[in-house]
């Protein structure tokens, strides 16, 4: 088999948000997270994501400011390693080794250099037995530091995060594990154990669910599974303890948190309602109510202003003073089973997906931000159990990404299903999609398979349907006849259906001459200029379950997957099976890029990847054991800048990158170590120049000089302006007190003649990129030439970035220049409609 | 072939009285409680929650409050009475009219000389304790409203008052108001009654008032420092631990909340007041509440008794660590005719006799019998007087009832062919009172159980009752009988007092004849076999005795039985055992019950070991060994329990339902998802 050494499956780009709680930076302003294998660093009052602190290998199951530098962040990984960074500059400063996996972090200020560590029990790895260990952090300059001297502190603790929890000042630790509390006295190295009974007569489920300490006073918060939160108090006695119980809650209470100055008790649950505590006051309660979602976990900012909750749909709500929601940190939403495909935006390059009920949700997996939610069912939806609601079932986007098709269907249980299909034209003004048609009742059945007509160069842009009623259906996009104002809509061109057979699924050929629709086990091809039918091709026994053309080159070929374990390819010059071969694959995928194929087999419950040409036999790459289950969703996902391995194992990850769904809605993807080593470098070199003073016009100036950065970084060797504050005059506006300066009048117009460019300068920039952008032309074929003159503004200076990366190898430059013929076909296209 | 034919009389509609009152003496652990029918009941702690003494109440006596001072146990009114009791003959002692209306709180300082009464015109009277009496001594200054609570500080020198809107604290000896009021709680729509209040060493005070709030005030400066919404409702009683470490605070959703005096951090010193634990064990008002070394003990509206043990003060899983009900009286209030088939049920204010009903009596055991004759009910007398009833008995026969309240014995002779009650009129002078009252099996004699312990014989006939003898036992002590048991064969009287001494006379001679050697604990039930003449003790901590008249001396099985020990699963039991019988059939078989249980011990067969099962008879009848003593569970709440003389068993059930149903509705509460 291939060697693949050096590709991994890793978590990149909507990953959850909300595993762990959110951690709030000592001056509030920044909020860290782990998502994935890296923490996340957000802006509070912006939301934007500020750095990725990246070099963990497994999922970061712990993020805990340094009590000793506020400045510095701990994080710890399943991979067995706790990591100290800056998380202002995004640098990593050690990586301390444990070498056991590590389910979360504790530290506090009363111990200097030592770190709390929940692990598994040694003596048995397999169990689900954890322990609470104190490791002594050793004083070295390396980077990498083994920390192996591990004294064990609490034996029998839960994995959950929450329920650790250090008391005041330190000088305690609270850990309810089940039915049990248990407080070890540091100085008294006593530890006590607070059992509650299994169940209480009224049926209340007593099982521990989280722990908080209130900073100042002796009193420790347990959030119970019934609802309860227990207050407890004096549990520095064997039997004097006592508890005082609250109840606002009808489930479970999955996080309790202390405000800094043990005022407030902050609880939240299922409800998704943030219930705030007077402490020992607790009749008097504020409420936050409709969240959203669950609520998770709960954090505090330092100086309470800000309260953080962590919602079961990957989301983080920054509230101002329990009052206001002021931010949403919004990551990739997976509810219980993701009902469209993952699909690619054409446009934005963003995945697509269902996201709230009834909404599509945008998400960049470049940015891992979630970029807008379209409404496609424009009905209030009514979170109530039980309840049958329009749901998006299927998407589809055309090649441009101008048209995206929708259908949504409502069942019943008594009525008849409903469906609509919509379809949504994209709104160059308003960068939106708007509905341009709703066709209601498109079949007579649930809607099986959906596909638009990919080829780049065809006139109209074709949509096709199958259904379950037996008939797949073509739509068009036609201009009105009788109402000119209204514009072109869409309505059916025709209706096939083959001897009463259902189809089950669709696929337009790369250049869209031919459509596949498959009925059961019979594949028919249809030429959608003339609707005739061209051919049957048939591989029984056993329906098709995925049918796929092969693009570029192998466009001749169409592949199928059958119910019966069939991998078939077949050839439709000869309209002959090329190969096939016996394998269980649950998902076969076409790499829109290049002509590679993925199909994803299950086999003995874990799925195995191979990624094919049609045209050669062996595989261009296979992996065993991806992930355990079976994998339903999977999308290439284009890559915004292409990747130059030459290594023929990783060659097919070039030009796009596949990302998946495991069966515990994870998404993963594949990366190679040559990806993993860039993103590790460019994490490392984003270096804030500490010169600059913070003055309001850091904030302009900052922002300027880092977009220039980028363009550096880029290669992008056009419009280097002088920097701003190098001038004279900007410089004296800055650094001469306020107070001796002359009338703004009079320094205003020397001020903005300091910020204008001189013109000479870049013309000739100008002119030297023009130069070479002309010798690239030369090399392109005649057609490109054409196309050339009315190529839009920012294809050109994209261009111009490539051309200006140095030394391509040849290969490397034929490669792309073959892309730039891609990207004006499909412009052309756009030009055309 | 069941063994017994089994009535189950559910016509006795008894219904308990509501608590009004409580007060605890730590010293000699007796708790007193006071019912809404002006009864008063007396518990002993010590002797598991054994209800020593119960004082009938009397028409217009509503008793509001209670007070121990020494052993001497004060009553107030609202009939603006104080009354003292004689807790040795079980009655009022004297009444003081306290000349300020209605009496709403009493009060003794903790020295023990003064006993302050808050009354409706708003003045607080001062009482001196002397020997005999008490003596009026003054008023305090006087306020506006109604003084509702009274407090003493321990020191003995201030007292304060919880009143409509307001708290005051006088000076003791002065009488002058000393402060100003510590706050105006009132809130402005409504008036707020400060239902209780308690003055802590430390110069705190606590309230407790309608607008369900338990509030912490600086006594010293008159400040609030801590309020603690508790309910929507009213907070009606305070209790605070002996040790001021604790205190409870009931309402009116029949919640007990705690109140710890706890420091906020674990090493430092400085302590407040936090709400910890709430206790729900009510389901209306908690009226009254005493807070003793290891438990809370709460009652109201819902007429039941709750001892709440403390778990961080008692040792876990022992018989101190569980709650404890108590629903009924640890009397009998049920008589019952053997001969006559005819039952006598005993309400404070009247009598009622039934005719049990009848059946064809073939039937499958377990089977429910059809009815052949409905019971019914024959007479319903009304007391004369204004003291309720205290005690009565029907003759075995069924042709003579008596009764007696604390001032008089009546008794009546009923004739069956039609229906008719006469009173006997003349009775013997010293039949004047009586705690227990008792018939000879034979019909021919009446005894009753009056003061200092003595027992009067009156011999009954169709013409006269003469007074035989006044059986004396010989110490001069003066302890009431509660119990009384007259042989079969007429020849033998047990009488038990509550000094835990069983006499046992020869009716013969007419004379003491033994005392049975004195447990430490009150026994609850006492009866002497027809046919050995062993008298069977059954005592307040479960333990049972058996003494055989003949030798003077506990019998062999009585001996094997103590030194075995009984078994854990009887002694965890935690209601006594109210009647003991026997059968006529078996001789070896003692069937004995409380309230919740009917057993059959057969002394026949080995004793259990200490890791057996008690087995209730539908399990056992799947054994091949039967046990020595055998439970049934059959019944659910069975009061009083007699054999009649054709094997047929009467149960008279109460079940707890039924007197809730009885109760009026509880306030208003919100209940998630209703």
């Amino acid at each position: 088999m291939v060697e693949h050494g050096e590709i991994r499956v890793v978590h990149r780009g909507g990953s959850k948000l909300t595993s762990r709680d959110p951690v709030f930076s000592s001056d509030s302003r920044f909020l860290l997270c782990a998502s994935g294998e890296c923490v996340k660093v957000f802006s509070t009052s912006t939301e934007e994501c500020i750095h990725d602190l990246r070099g963990h290998t497994e999922l970061v199951t712990g993020v805990l400011l340094r009590p000793s530098n506020h400045l510095q962040v701990y994080s710890c990984s399943a991979d067995g390693t706790v990591r100290l960074w800056d998380f202002t500059d995004g640098i990593l400063i050690k990586t301390y080794v444990i070498g056991y996996p590590i389910y979360s972090i504790y530290a506090s200020a009363n111990h200097e250099g030592v770190i709390f560590l929940v692990t598994p029990a040694q003596s048995d790895k397999r169990s689900e037995m954890f322990q609470l260990v104190a490791v002594q952090l050793p004083q070295s300059g390396d980077q990498l530091v083994e920390a192996r001297e591990l004294s064990a502190v609490l034996s029998d603790v839960s994995s959950n995060p929450a329920a650790i929890v250090f008391g005041r000042g330190g000088e305690y630790i609270a850990s309810a594990n089940g039915l049990q509390l248990e407080v070890y006295f540091f100085k008294k190295q006593k530890a006590y154990r607070f059992p509650l009974k299994e169940d209480n007569k009224k049926g209340g489920k007593n099982t521990f669910m989280c722990v908080a300490c209130h900073p100042k006073d002796d009193c420790i918060a347990t959030g119970h599974e019934d609802g309860k939160i227990r207050l407890w108090r004096n549990f520095n006695h064997k039997k004097e303890y006592t508890y005082s119980t609250l109840h606002w809650h009808h489930s479970a209470v999955s996080s309790l948190c202390f405000t800094p100055e043990g005022t407030n008790l902050l609880s939240g649950g299922i409800e998704s309602v943030l219930v705030q505590w007077r402490y020992n006051q607790e009749s008097q309660r504020d409420f936050l109510p409709r969240l959203g979602a669950a609520i998770t976990h709960i954090a505090v900012s330092p100086d309470g202003a800000l309260f953080c909750t962590s919602h079961s749909d990957n989301k983080i709500t920054i509230i101002q003073s329990c009052v206001k929601v002021s931010a949403v940190i919004q990551g990739l939403v997976k509810g219980e089973s993701v009902r469209t495909d993952l699909m690619m935006d054409p446009r934005s390059k963003s995945l697509v997906l269902n996201g709230k009920p009834g909404h599509l949700q945008f998400y960049s997996l470049q940015r891992d931000k979630l970029l807008y939610n379209l409404d496609i069912v424009q009905q209030e939806y009514i979170h109530e159990s039980g309840l049958q609601q329009f749901e998006v079932v299927k998407a589809a986007f055309n090649a441009s990404g101008n048209w995206l098709a929708t259908v949504e269907e409502r069942k019943q249980k008594a009525a008849e299903l409903e469906l609509n299909l919509k379809l949504w034209a994209y709104d160059e003004q308003t960068q939106s999609f708007v509905l341009n048609t709703t066709i209601s009742a498109p079949h007579e059945a649930q809607i099986t398979a959906m596909c638009f007509c990919h080829a780049a160069d065809s006139q109209t842009t074709m949509l096709a349907s199958t259904s379950k009623d037996g008939h797949f259906k073509a739509w068009q996009l036609a201009a009105q006849a009788h109402t000119e104002d209204e514009g072109p809509s869409w309505s059916c061109d025709f209706v096939g259906a083959y001897h009463d057979l259902v189809p089950e699924c669709c696929c337009f050929s790369a250049d869209g001459s031919l459509l596949a629709v498959s009925f059961q086990e019979v594949v028919t091809v249809w030429s959608p200029a003339s609707w005739e039918l061209l051919t049957t091709l048939s591989q029984p026994p056993g329906a098709i379950r995925d049918l796929c053309f092969g693009r570029l080159s192998c466009s001749k070929y169409l592949l199928g997957t059958s119910a019966n374990n069939l991998l078939c390819c077949w050839n439709l010059l000869t309209c002959s099976l090329e190969w096939s071969t016996s394998m269980d694959v649950s998902l076969l995928l076409a790499d829109p890029l290049s002509e590679n194929m993925a199909a994803f087999c299950c086999q003995a419950g874990c799925t195995d990847l191979f990624v094919f040409k049609p045209s050669e036999p062996r595989p261009l790459f296979s992996r065993k054991e991806v992930c355990s289950g079976k994998v339903t969703r999977a999308v290439f996902a284009p890559r915004e800048e292409m990747l130059e391995s030459c290594e023929e194992s990783s060659q097919w990850l070039n030009h796009s990158q596949l990302y998946f769904l495991t069966q515990y809605m994870d998404l993963m993807t594949f990366t190679t170590k040559a990806e993993e080593d860039r993103l590790m470098a460019s994490s490392k070199q984003l270096v804030i120049d500490d010169s600059v003073a913070m003055t309001p016009f850091y904030l302009l100036l900052g922002k300027h000089r880092q977009q220039e950065n980028q363009d550096s970084l880029g290669g992008m060797s056009a419009e280097r302006t002088p920097l701003p504050q190098g001038s004279v005059a900007i410089r004296e506006l800055l650094q001469t007190p306020a107070h001796v300066l002359p009338s703004t009048s009079y320094l205003c117009s020397m001020f903005v003649q300091s910020l204008l460019i001189s013109v000479t300068d870049t013309r000739e920039e100008n002119k030297h990129t023009e130069e070479e952008m002309e010798s690239e032309k030369e090399e392109e074929d005649s057609e490109g030439e054409m196309e050339s003159s009315t190529r839009p503004k920012e294809s050109l200076e994209s261009e111009a970035t490539e051309s200006a990366a140095p030394a391509l190898t040849k290969a490397q430059a034929r490669e792309l220049r073959r892309v730039k013929k891609l990207d004006h076909s499909w412009l052309a296209g756009l030009l055309d409609s | 072939m069941g063994e017994f034919k089994v009535h189950r009389v559910r016509f006795f509609d008894y219904m308990p009285s509501a608590i009004r009152a409580m007060a605890f003496n730590s010293r000699t652990e007796r708790l007193a409680v006071a019912r809404a029918d002006g009864a008063l009941e007396i518990f002993n702690f010590a002797d598991h929650y054994f209800q020593e003494k119960v004082i009938p109440g009397q028409d217009g006596r509503a008793v509001e409050a209670l007070c121990w001072v020494g052993q001497r146990l004060f009553s107030a009114g609202l009939n603006g009475e104080i009354t003292e009791y004689d807790l040795e003959n079980m009655r009022p002692r004297y009444t003081v009219e306290a000349y300020g209306g209605p009496i709403w709180t009493i009060s003794s300082n903790s020295q023990g000389t003064l006993l302050a009464v808050g009354c409706e015109d708003g003045t607080v009277k001062m009482f001196e304790l002397l020997d005999e009496r008490i003596r009026f001594q003054r008023n305090l200054e006087r306020q506006k409203g109604r003084i509702i609570s009274l407090s003493w500080h321990p020191s003995g020198t201030l007292i304060a008052a919880g009143m409509m809107d307001m708290i005051r604290i006088f000076d003791a000896e002065t009488g002058k108001e000393m402060q100003l009021d510590p706050g105006v709680i009132a809130s402005k729509s409504k008036e707020v009654v400060v239902w209780s209040i308690a003055f802590l060493s430390d110069h705190t005070i606590v309230s407790g008032d309608s607008a369900g709030k338990v509030q912490i005030w600086d006594g010293l400066t008159g400040t609030l420092v801590k309020t603690h919404l508790v309910t929507k409702w009213d907070v009606l009683a305070l209790a605070v631990s002996q040790d001021e470490s604790s205190l409870v605070a009931g309402t009116s959703e029949g919640t007990v909340v705690q109140f710890q005096f706890i420091a906020s951090t674990v090493d430092q010193q400085d302590k407040e007041w936090v709400r910890t634990r709430t206790f729900k064990n009510h389901s209306h008002d908690v009226r009254a509440l005493a807070h003793t070394e290891t438990a809370v003990v709460s009652g109201g509206m819902d007429t039941q008794l709750v001892v709440r043990p403390l778990l961080d003060k008692v040792e876990k899983n022992t018989q101190e660590s569980a709650l404890r009900k108590i629903a009924f009286p640890h009397r009998s209030l049920v008589c019952c005719a053997k001969k006559a088939g005819l039952l006598l049920f005993q309400f404070p204010d009247h009598l009622e006799l039934w005719r049990v009903g009848e059946s064809d009596g073939l039937g499958k055991p377990g089977d429910s019998l059809p009815v052949k004759r409905n019971p019914e009910k024959l007479i319903q007398l009304k007391r004369k007087g204004e003291d309720h009833i205290c005690c009565s008995a029907l003759s075995p026969c069924g042709g003579w009832l008596a009764y007696s309240t604390v001032s008089a014995v009546r008794l009546y002779r009923i004739q069956y062919n039609n229906i008719s009650i006469t009173k006997v009129s003349k009775l013997p002078k010293d039949l004047r009172s009586a705690h227990q009252l008792c018939f000879s099996s034979d019909s021919s004699k009446l005894f009753a159980s009056s003061s200092h312990s003595s027992v009067v014989i009156v011999s009954l006939n169709q013409l006269e009752c003469k007074h035989l003898h006044t059986l004396k036992p010989r110490s001069g002590e003066s302890r009431p009988v509660h119990l009384l048991f007259a042989s079969e064969d007429g020849k033998w009287l047990a009488a038990a007092n509550a000094d835990c001494e069983i006499h046992v006379y020869n009716l013969h001679k007419l004379k003491l004849h033994c005392t049975v050697p004195v447990h430490s604990s009150c026994p609850t039930a006492i009866a002497i076999h027809p046919v050995t003449s062993n008298l069977v003790v059954v005592h307040a901590d479960q333990q049972i005795f058996e003494y055989s008249l003949m030798q003077k001396e506990y019998t062999e099985w009585s001996r094997k039985l103590q030194k075995q020990g009984l078994h854990s699963l009887w002694l965890e039991r935690d209601t006594p055992v109210t009647h003991i019988s026997y059968s006529p059939k078996n001789p070896a078989h003692i069937f004995l019950h409380d309230m919740f249980m009917f057993c059959i011990i057969d002394q026949s067969l080995p004793l259990p070991e200490a890791k057996t099962m008690l087995y209730n008879q539908m399990t056992l009848r799947s054994l091949p060994e039967p046990e020595r003593i055998r439970h049934s569970h059959a019944f659910k709440i069975s009061l009083p329990l007699c054999l009649l003389e054709d094997h047929s068993l009467v149960v008279v059930e109460r079940p707890l339902l039924d007197i809730m149903s009885q109760l009026p509705a509880p306030v208003r509460q919100k209940k998630f998802a209703t």
